[in-house]
């Protein structure tokens, strides 16, 4: 047994009905994609022998974070497990893949469920965007360095590495609304995603300021739904349903202070470790990638993920995606394809992974992107928070 | 940000009292290491330089530099109202000694990063927020 994160592999893709306020019971949906991703497979029930998730059940937070734990969906489906993990201190949401990874490549388990739900739109309601810690009458550990100061939101902390990253490389609101606008024409083509009309630079450029530089579609949209998909051990995995996607290699590093005032280079979060982590396990080099699905919960964090994955130089982000053509469907480096979480929906990471998948199967119809990409990258995490996983179809 | 606004305050614990009380007496308060003199923050029972273990309570100068900042539009917190301005500062003793807080009396247009601030304290119960604003030139 060797041990590798490459004798893993991705067999199954599930997800549920996506939406705003589907007032549907969180463990719902995630059923719904669990069996989705099952029957994908071409797997039942008693082939499961794993779960990982993220961030676990009853995990304080917003409301609406915490979707469904290991021991519902464990129990909801009578699984019988062999390993499981649920938790939320890991490197960014895809650790809890990462992990499923090193069950089936230690031969703790053959395939893993994993999954990750949110309903903060339901569970939200009608309200506007509540600020963390709204509930609190004192504040302690991490939080309270920022709370106190009306810093209750992760638009205030990312808005001021996006500041940095202005101030340090000249990068623009023009620049950074490629992002935005990307994801909006992607998601046209997507016909799960929630905001599918068109979006011009004058829209972006004229919508309210929610905390400079940062305006309403600089970021993402609570939702709901679940993403599930199987991981699998290489050698079970020779006779299912669908062509199995490899896991090439992982990035879950962690090398500065973990926090979001205490980070040492202002302009980079913690995919810079993860990111460089990734290239030092593998062959393959940024040239090689057909596809990214970049973490978008912010549109500046897609920008610190494209660097930190070394499609450009550090502070060369900006003019990279200047003029939106190099990371369109057809450009030379697709970013996004489903609509990211700005516009397809915050899916929490498990979504970029899906559509990773789902564009290495040529299944992605209406947003496929052409040319028949053999390799992906997945990210998800902002600030101290980081994972990414490198696949590609054999 | 004229008023006061209503803050969510720290949970005051022995091991942050230094910090969030010292404003009463006019001072910015960090843990500093014994050994090789590095500044400590946030508070630690080991020093990350070092590895030191002794680790006294000392005060700053309160002078630091705005490395980064955002305008907040959107009201997140009861109480707490829109616009206002919050930002990194570096503490001048120490590169890399840095808080969040929020700049006041200064025009949100005025900001620069590199600009030099120097510490106020809002006191609210038994807390005092460090609050910074800038240094007429
Ligand atoms: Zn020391």
């Amino acid at each position: 047994m060797s041990g590798s994160v490459r004798d893993a592999c991705i067999t199954g893709l599930g997800q549920s009905e996506v939406g705003r306020r589907l007032n549907r019971d969180p463990l719902g949906l995630t059923i719904d994609a669990c069996l989705e991703a099952i029957e994908d497979a071409g797997l039942t029930r008693e082939d499961i022998d794993g779960i990982a998730t993220y961030p676990g059940g009853s995990v304080p937070g917003a409301a609406g974070f915490s979707g469904a734990g290991v021991v519902d969906v464990q129990d909801a489906l009578r699984l019988e497990l062999s390993w499981f993990t649920g938790g939320i201190e890991l490197p960014g949401q895809l650790g809890s893949v990462v992990n499923a990874c090193m069950a089936v490549a230690t031969g703790l388990a053959s395939h893993v469920l994993c999954f990750r739900t949110v309903w903060e739109s339901t569970a939200q309601g009608a309200g506007r965007r509540a600020g963390i810690g709204g509930s609190y009458s004192r504040v302690g550990g991490p939080m309270q360095w920022t709370i106190p100061f009306g810093a209750a939101s992760a638009a205030t902390w990312i808005a001021m590495f996006a500041q940095r990253h202005f101030h340090e490389y000249g990068t623009t609101r023009e620049q950074l609304a490629q992002i935005a606008l990307n994801a909006r024409r992607n998601a046209a083509r997507n016909p799960k995603a929630i905001y599918r009309d068109p979006l011009s630079l004058e829209d972006y450029l004229s919508a309210r300021i929610i905390s400079t530089p940062f305006c309403l579609f600089d970021c993402d949209v609570p939702s709901d739904g679940s993403t599930a998909l199987i991981v699998s051990r290489r050698e079970a995995a020779r006779d299912l349903r669908k062509p199995p996607i490899q896991v090439e290699a992982v990035g879950t590093a962690l090398r500065g202070r973990p926090s979001w005032d205490q980070w040492d280079d202002l302009t980079t979060m913690a995919a810079r470790d993860a990111g460089a982590m990734l290239w030092e396990h593998t062959q393959l080099r940024p040239s090689d990638v057909d596809v990214a699905e970049l973490y978008d919960g912010f549109s500046f964090l897609a920008l610190a993920w494209i660097e930190a994955l070394g499609f450009c130089k550090q502070g060369e982000g900006g003019p990279f995606i200047e003029g939106g053509a190099r990371i369109a469907l057809d450009g030379e480096l697709p970013l996004n394809t489903q609509g990211g979480q700005l516009s397809g929906g915050r899916m929490h990471g498990y979504g970029f992974l899906h559509e990773a998948c789902v564009q290495l199967r040529g299944e992605g119809a209406e947003r496929q992107v052409p040319n028949d990409p053999r390799v992906a990258v997945a990210s998800a995490g902002g600030g101290p928070l980081a994972g990414c996983l490198l696949l590609s179809r054999p | 940000m004229t008023e006061k606004p209503t803050r969510i305050l720290p949970a005051v614990t022995p091991e942050n009292a230094h910090f969030w009380q010292g404003g009463a007496e006019g001072e910015l308060r960090f843990l500093r290491c014994r050994d090789c003199s590095s500044y400590v923050h946030p508070p630690a029972p080991v020093c990350g330089h070092c590895l030191g273990r002794e680790l006294a309570v000392a005060a700053v100068s309160g002078r630091a530099q705005v490395l980064t900042y955002t305008v907040n539009h959107q009201p997140w917190l009861p109480g707490f109202d829109p616009p206002y301005v919050i930002a990194i500062v570096e503490i001048e003793e120490q590169p890399g000694l840095r808080l969040t807080t929020n700049i006041v009396n200064c025009a949100p247009e005025a900001l620069r990063i590199g600009m030099p601030v120097r510490v106020l304290f809002e006191q609210h119960e038994d807390v005092a927020i460090p609050l910074f604003e800038p240094v007429e030139s």
